[in-house]
């Protein structure tokens, strides 16, 4: 991306900074070094190192009470073996196959509307953007209520159009429904805001050009805004597909990966490993699994943003 | 400039290095003035019998000056989460509570300090105080780890006022399930939010229901299940086919915090399976209720909860954790704050602290089917990998109760789980 973009009456960049002797050179360095510090201690700490352990822990069998015991690759080769690791990604899967789509849908129609608005858009952003740093625990519980078969506002309004609502999260049909739901409702404003900055960056002049040339509004929308919204659109599906990867919180409040199993996503599996089951080995094996996989999706993600992702 | 940016970002990093060191999870308990903090964790005094534990715990450090005891609880469905993760991460609390089922795991782990060590030079202490066979329950190669502290069994609740409405005899202990059924469902009515019985369609209700049943949960070596058969079709039948009929579906609960409970205080539930830790709670509910021992099958069985006292292996105050958990245990103000608030049962061999149980005025009036339920007990099956076979159980009964299998099917599969486990 850097050597297609020549722009050939540009004046030559002054370089930032002359190369100076040696010395100011190491000085720079260990500014750098400075300033990076600060994040790069706590990602060491927090990150890093807890990954290196759960490396580590995988190649264990271990139920956090008695001493790590040697398993080599036992935990890995279990977990391949096992049906209910299939079953988890694929109730992953499902999740991701209802939750990107309408996360997608719903943000960016909003962000269409937002950019459209004339008053009100800030305190309209800044309501569509509240679910999004309102704590996942306090948000699951709210739609576990709305969404109660039992005397639920969703099941009541449902009723008085004479129709009789589903058992919700208390029906293996319906229990991942009500946690896409919960979900795309829950991050519709992240991908809101995104999109919604990435609208307004799109400068005007190019919509009164296309529209002075005689493109209707649709095409206007085809030829223009969709390219120059690729990388905002890029990013958000690349960031709302890993958090789809690790969907847990929801799932664990709402439903606790029941009924019958039919929620049972792979982080809820990791967490009922460790923690119901006593096997943090196998647990951190799955860890590792999934973070395979999601670094491989987000790779091919990438190279594919060469298709369609337009910098220009 | 780029001076002061420097030294800024050194402060910074500084700050933020102490920041990390103070946030480690490392705990003093050795506290000031010369007094022993002792950290005691619990499931079993929340929220009913907080008050009950502090008149233990200021009793012991009447006796003890020295020692500051630090009462930590946790609701039972996280309590052992808690507590795991406090071994694995060396934040263990000094004492802490554990039933008979995980008692087991935690002594062969190393965990738990070897309290006949930690007696030593204790002259007042007897074994005898204890009944024998609770002592014993508690020892793991040939060590004693754990002080019995209480036990507990499962009953029916009956809302008396509800039975005398409907014209009905109250259950006795000759009930058999057939009258348990029939009275059920007369007394169900749906329209006033009534419902006839409530019993939990799993794990803990299944064994028993099928040892009721004449059945076995596993074949005698425990090397294979035995449940799916004839007498695990009418077990789980029994559990099942109440749901949806004198008892709440799922979906009628909606996922509720102690459903039955709120339904049994509020008067809308006839009968109710349930353990005799709810005594207490019921205390003031605004009807007449009793209890009885659980009807049966081809015989009676009934469950039985055993919980004791440990100290963590890890604990830098051994002799004090030995004091505590030998006050709470044993001593004559445990023993009758239990008995008085109808906190379980102190499993001592002093008859006479026993009775007190039946003296009292308190509800219920029953209180001897506490004590005939002991006459005929069913144990829960117990594997290595415990948690993963109840939960297939549950699961698969939650399966034919919702109408997803047929019994016999939801069997067949919960047996091939639990064989997998056991293999």
């Amino acid at each position: 991306m850097t050597a297609t973009r020549t722009a050939p009456k540009a004046p030559p960049r002054p370089a930032a900074r002359a190369v100076g002797p040696r010395r100011s050179r190491l000085r720079y360095a260990g500014t750098v070094a400075l300033f990076l510090l600060p994040s790069a201690i706590p990602l060491t700490l927090f990150t890093l190192v807890p990954m290196a352990g759960s490396l580590w822990t995988s190649l264990h069998e271990w139920n956090l009470i008695t001493p790590m015991r040697w398993a080599g690759l036992d935990n890995y080769a279990e977990l391949l073996g096992d049906e209910r690791t299939l079953a988890a990604f694929g109730h992953t899967l499902y999740f991701l196959a209802g939750y990107l789509p309408l996360v997608y849908a719903g943000g960016f129609g909003l962000a269409l509307l937002l950019n459209r608005a004339r008053r009100g858009r800030n305190v309209l952003r800044a309501v569509y953007f509240l679910p999004v740093v309102t704590s996942w625990v306090v948000v699951a519980l709210m739609w576990k209520w709305l969404l109660n078969p039992a005397g639920g506002v969703v099941n009541w309004l449902i009723g008085l159009v004479g129709l009789e609502g589903p058992g919700w999260w208390t029906d293996p049909n319906w229990a991942m429904p009500s946690v896409i739901l919960a979900s795309a409702w829950k991050d519709l404003g992240f991908v809101m805001v995104i999109l919604l900055a990435g609208l307004q960056a799109i400068p005007r002049e190019y919509h009164e050009a296309a529209r002075v040339d005689g493109a209707t509004a649709l095409q206007s929308f085809r030829h223009i805004t969709l390219p120059l919204l690729s990388p905002s659109t890029f990013f958000v599906i690349v960031i709302s597909l890993i958090n789809g990867f690790q969907v847990f919180d929801q799932v664990h409040v709402m439903t606790g990966g029941g009924p019958a199993g039919a929620t049972t996503v792979v982080v809820e599996q990791i967490y009922d490993l460790t923690f119901r089951y006593g096997r943090a080995g196998a647990a951190s094996a799955l860890s590792w699994l999934l973070f395979v996989i999601i670094l491989i999706v987000t790779l091919v993600q990438i190279r594919a943003q060469r298709r369609w992702v337009n910098y220009a | 400039m780029r001076r002061t940016t420097k030294a800024a970002a050194a402060l910074l990093t500084a700050v933020l290095a102490t920041a990390c060191s103070q946030g480690s999870a490392t705990r003093d308990t050795g506290a000031e003035n010369g007094k022993v903090t002792l950290r005691y964790f619990t499931f079993s005094a929340a929220p009913d019998h907080v008050a009950d534990l502090d008149t233990i715990v200021a009793a012991f450090e009447k006796e003890n000056p020295a020692i500051d005891v630090v009462v930590e609880t946790a609701p039972f469905a996280d309590y052992f989460t808690k507590l795991q993760t406090s071994i694995a991460g060396n934040t263990a609390p000094d004492t802490f509570e554990l039933n008979y089922e995980n008692f087991v795991t935690y002594a062969s782990a190393g965990s738990l300090l070897d309290l006949g060590a930690a007696a030593t030079g204790d002259d007042g202490y007897q074994p005898s105080v204890y009944a024998a066979e609770s002592l014993k329950a508690f020892t793991h190669a040939g060590k004693q780890y754990a002080l019995p502290a209480s036990f507990s069994t499962v009953v029916l609740f009956y809302n008396k006022t509800l039975f005398d409405a409907a014209g009905l005899p109250a259950p006795t202990a000759d009930w058999t399930w057939a009258e348990e059924k029939a009275a059920a469902a007369k007394l169900t009515d749906k329209d006033k939010g009534v419902y006839g019985d409530f019993q939990p369609v799993q794990f803990f209700e299944f064994y028993k229901a099928l040892k009721q049943a004449g059945g076995e949960f596993l074949t005698t070596d425990g090397k294979k299940t035995a449940f799916n058969g004839p007498a695990g079709v009418k077990a789980a039948t029994w559990l099942v086919d109440k749901v949806g009929d004198t008892m709440p579906t799922e979906a009628e609960i909606g996922g509720t915090a102690d459903y039955d409970t709120k339904l049994f205080k509020s008067g809308k539930l006839a009968m109710w399976h349930n353990g005799i830790w709810q005594f207490a709670g019921m205390a003031d509910a605004p009807f007449e209720w009793d209890v009885v021992v659980e009807p049966g099958d081809q015989s009676k069985a009934s469950a039985v909860f055993h919980n004791a006292i440990a100290a963590s292996a890890t604990t830098k105050h051994p002799a004090e954790a030995w004091a505590w958990s030998r006050f709470l245990t044993s001593s004559q103000v445990a023993a009758t704050t239990r008995i008085k608030a109808s906190w379980e049962l102190p499993p001592v061999s002093d008859q006479a602290i026993l009775a007190g149980y039946l003296d009292t005025t308190a509800k219920p009036a029953n209180r001897q089917a506490v004590f005939d339920s002991l006459k005929s007990i069913a144990l829960p099956p117990v594997i290595a990998r415990q948690q993963e076979m109840q939960d297939a159980m549950t699961e698969e009964l939650s399966n034919a109760a919702a109408g997803r299998k047929t019994v016999r099917q939801a069997l067949t599969d919960a047996a091939a789980t639990i064989d997998g486990l056991l293999g």
